[in-house]
């Protein structure tokens, strides 16, 4: 008798693990995940993937850091018809050139993303972000400036203003800025006396590209030019440059989990968004998996978690309000944040469409002018 | 004697001498290709063949005649010198090209291509995409409106389908494909019928287009889809002519009521033709600049990444230099090259000592000595650039020393990297090993009796260096010479780090344009120059040196 309920008891115990296992048959069992590597990696695995692997026992994640080479890496994966990564990190232009050339999937926001906690449809609460079809946003980052506060000379006040960048007199010492024209021809034009609202349409001509690179080579001389993103925080440390671009997240980690005397300049700062996109044509059972881990990884609860381990905005509306400590070191989050608004007073916005027709004419002449 | 017959000599199995011979020399023959196949197999499939299908692209242009067929064949014949746009035909087949391009999203793939030769193409390109659904609703609304028969997918299905035109169907099946690059196989459900196509000429491509695409990419039952926008464009098209008007009196097949209707009252259609509706989205269609770029890249293959990767132009008067403030590649080739020749005469300069010594010392001390030169050699390249980083930044340790000693002042400190002295300086230490070595391995052959015989017979230290020792060792010169040069060449990583902005080579450029410009035909032009100017190198060098002379060992 006492053996005969055993047997039943294992085995409608072996049925309703079967069953579970069969609810979950339909989607694949891993996952590839593109990023960026460093902190900002980092805080997806804690924010997005541990959580979502505590839920569902069984799935692995694999991370790849090649979010720096996606677009490339992934026009050849689409060539040799051999698409291995499942989701992917890019910014937004990449996400846009991706889902050009046919190379992402179009979402349907609130179809495939979650609502906010309040109800408010996916759509409306990423807003203006969903800057693309294809594009899932994440965070809001923003490509700014930092000092070493220490040598700024005695007597003069702390540069408040971009064009400090430009004012080696007053403040003397290195600087260092991104080796591509992008965001630099901006600066440069806006301490060249142009509005901000005509930037774009001055650097459309030849002569307005001209001027700007006319007012970069006033500075020519002191700029060390960067090609990753931790380099200006490096330089800084180093005190090599006196005032440098990179991304707010890294200057924060510079200033607030390394303690070095660097300060933040919340001046023109220019807007930018990273976020997810579904490489096209995935295998129905991968596409599950990925639309399931995405609906996760993007709701409101998510990505306000995010925004623990590393200073960049989460793009959700609805997700603002629960920015809390960092969770090591309990700072409080929001007053770093590119969306503070005690930040984005002179905020800069990007503009994708002109750097997508532009950036081939403008690089060259960018690249022969810094090699003359 | 005088014996004309030829004696054939025979080996012990009765065959032929000569044949048996032959063969054995075959057999030995297969052997050695059999050895040397497995090698061979995969360097030919991992090594030559992607590279060889890389360089194809710096001249491959079928992009602009796949996506845009009817457009290219129509184009030929506009005279681009009057500065007048180009015929209404044109215009029309831009339309249905492009309209089917967008569905299947390879019209921005080709606004990318354009662009590099004239910027603006890009986003010309991608809003006119956007607004093909609005300039084919221009048709699509009044024809709804003359007969409500055509907003229904069935009833088009009916007019259009019927037999004899499988020749059309299977035209356009291949130039999908060509566009969209998959295969298009499978049974579409609908063939046009011969009548239509001669009378309704571009109604029958559009739907065929729409047909094809709806039923092998979309997975749909034609007849039960609504036609796309282009459609009604198309009719729009054939509605201009009168022979066809005429046509569709005499017609009594499916949808005649409808199709009368519609010549009936063409009046209603819009007036103006495919050339105002373009212009009407963005005026540069009417710009006869833009038409000429069109032309002048629509063969299948170009010129145009060579020239662009020696700073010169295709513009339709000809070949023309850039302009001055663009022109960048020349000056990249050049000074890759001096500041490759510049680091393999300071490996020279650094290696030939060491190598001496290596081979001079006693065992013990020279296998210690050997460790060293190795060490580097066994470390991760990026480490070693990274470690040059911290070493000669002006906050660094070689300036931190130099002003510690009072050698230079704290405000003056030298400029050690992010220019070219800093790539020297890295790359002549990273390459300096594939110097050493074979310098070494020639020098250790050297036997020290020479000198001594050379001494000996009256001739100073230097004397008996220069001319017993040294022309020994060029061999060995020779041998690090090219690996160092071909190395440095097609260096990428540590310019990139250390080379700020006068230290950097072409090969930054070609990894910028295949990861992040994503154009690859250029980046594929400037690696094909690169590779013959280090063959054309190699062939100087076996010309005037001679590459028997050159000994990696032994």
């Amino acid at each position: 008798m006492q053996l005969i309920k055993t047997l039943t008891a294992s085995t409608a115990l072996l049925v309703v693990a079967s069953g579970a296992a069969f609810a979950d048959d339909h989607m694949a069992s891993d996952m590839t995940l593109v990023s960026w590597g460093g902190a900002y990696q980092n805080s997806q695995v804690k924010a997005y993937a541990e959580p979502y692997v505590a839920n569902n026992p069984g799935v692995s994640i694999t991370w790849d850091e090649s979010s720096a080479e996606a677009v490339a890496k992934l026009r050849a994966m689409n060539e040799a018809n051999n698409v291995t990564w499942d989701l992917v990190d890019v910014v937004a232009a990449d996400a846009m050139r991706l889902c050009d050339e046919g190379l992402a999937m179009e979402i349907d926001a609130d179809e495939d993303l979650a609502a906010a906690p309040d109800g408010t449809s996916a759509e409306d609460d990423f807003g203006d972000l969903l800057v693309s079809d294809c594009f899932i946003p994440q965070i809001v980052y923003s490509t700014t400036f930092g000092y070493r506060n220490d040598m700024v000379p005695d007597g003069t006040p702390e540069p408040t203003d971009i064009c400090a960048l430009f004012d080696t007199e007053t403040y003397p010492g290195m600087r260092s800025l991104e080796k591509r024209p992008i965001n630099n021809m901006e600066w440069a034009l806006l301490c060249d006396g142009v509005a901000k609202g005509d930037v774009y349409d001055v650097l459309e001509t030849p002569e307005g590209q001209q001027q700007a690179l006319d007012k970069l080579a006033t500075i020519k001389d002191s700029v060390i030019w960067w090609s990753a993103g931790a380099d200006t925080p490096q330089l800084l440390a180093d005190g090599e440059v006196f005032m440098g671009s990179t991304y707010n997240g890294r200057l924060f980690s510079a200033i607030v989990e390394q303690d070095q005397p660097i300060s933040m300049l919340w001046d023109a700062q220019v807007f930018d968004l990273d976020g997810w996109i579904i490489p096209a044509g995935l295998p129905e059972e991968r596409l599950a998996r990925v639309k399931d881990f995405v609906k996760f990884a993007t709701d409101t609860q998510r990505l306000a978690d995010q925004a623990k381990y590393i200073s960049y905005g989460p793009a959700r509306a609805s997700s603002a309000p629960m920015v809390g400590k960092h969770a090591e070191l309990g700072v409080d989050m929001a007053p770093h944040m590119p969306t503070d608004p005690e930040n984005a007073k002179n905020t800069f916005l990007y503009n994708y469409e002109f750097w997508a027709d532009y950036r081939d004419d403008i690089d060259a002449k960018f690249q022969a002018w810094l090699a003359q | 004697m005088g014996d004309s017959t030829q004696e054939v000599v025979l080996a012990a199995d009765g065959r032929p001498l000569k044949q048996s011979l032959r063969r054995a020399l075959m057999r030995q023959k297969m052997r050695a290709v059999m050895l040397v196949a497995p090698l061979l197999i995969f360097v030919i499939v991992t090594f030559i063949v992607p590279i060889l299908s890389m360089l194809f692209r710096s001249v491959e242009n079928d992009i602009v005649a796949n996506t845009i067929p009817g457009t290219v064949i129509e184009l030929s014949e506009w005279d681009g010198s009057t500065g007048e746009p180009p015929h209404e035909d044109v215009y029309r087949n831009l339309f249905i090209d492009l309209f089917k391009a967008e569905e299947a999203k390879q019209h921005t793939r080709l606004g990318s291509r354009l662009n590099y030769e004239q910027s603006g193409l890009s986003s010309l390109f991608r809003t006119t995409g956007r607004s093909l659904d609005g300039i084919g609703e221009l048709w699509q609304d009044p024809l709804e409106d003359i007969d409500p028969a055509f907003e229904d997918g069935a009833f088009w299905y009916e007019m259009m389908s019927g037999s004899g035109g499988e020749g059309l169907l299977e035209q356009r099946r291949g130039l999908m494909a060509a566009m969209s690059g998959e295969e298009m196989t499978g049974d579409v459900g609908f063939v046009p019928s011969q009548q239509i196509v001669e009378m309704l000429p571009w109604t029958a491509r559009a739907y065929t287009d729409f047909a094809i695409w709806a039923a092998i990419q979309d997975k749909d039952t034609v007849s039960e889809e609504d036609p796309w926008e282009s459609v009604y464009g198309a009719l729009g098209m054939d509605l201009t002519n009168p022979e066809t008007i005429s046509a569709i009196n005499s017609y009594g097949g499916p949808g005649a009521n409808a199709l009368k209707a519609a010549a009936e009252n063409i009046d209603q259609l819009p007036q103006e033709g495919f050339r105002e509706a373009f212009v009407a989205e963005d005026d540069d269609w009417g710009s006869s600049d833009i038409w000429g770029t069109i032309k002048l890249y629509s063969p299948n293959m170009t010129p145009g990444y060579f020239l662009n990767s020696v700073d010169l132009q295709l513009t339709p008067e000809g070949i023309e230099t850039k302009p001055a403030n663009e022109q960048i590649y020349t000056k990249l080739f050049i000074r890759t090259l001096v500041m490759a020749l510049i680091i393999t005469a300071s490996c020279i300069v650094l290696g030939y000592p060491v190598a001496w010594l290596l081979s001079n010392l006693p065992m013990r001390t020279s296998s210690l000595l050997m460790i060293l030169v190795l060490l580097p050699f066994w470390t991760s390249l990026l480490v070693r650039t990274s470690a040059w980083k911290v070493l000669l930044q002006q906050q660094g340790v070689i300036n931190e020393i130099l002003v510690w000693l009072g050698f230079v002042n704290d405000a003056d400190r030298l400029i050690l990297m992010n220019n070219a002295t800093g790539t020297v300086i890295a790359m002549t230490h990273i390459l300096l090993p594939f110097m050493v070595l074979p310098l070494y391995s020639v020098m250790k052959t050297i036997p020290p009796s020479y000198q001594r015989a050379a001494k000996s017979l009256g001739a100073t230290n230097w004397t008996a260096f220069w001319r017993v020792y040294f022309p020994q060792s060029v061999p060995g010169i020779g041998a690090g010479s090219i690996l160092v040069f071909i190395l440095a060449i097609g260096y990428y990583i540590t310019p990139e780090i250390v080379g700020g902005t006068d230290g950097v080579f072409i090969s930054n450029r070609i990894a910028y344009h295949i990861s992040s410009s994503l154009n690859w035909g250029l980046a594929a032009a400037l690696g094909s120059i690169l590779l013959v100017v280090v063959l054309g190198l190699y062939w100087c060098y076996d010309k005037i040196v001679g590459i028997d002379n050159v000994k990696l060992g032994g």
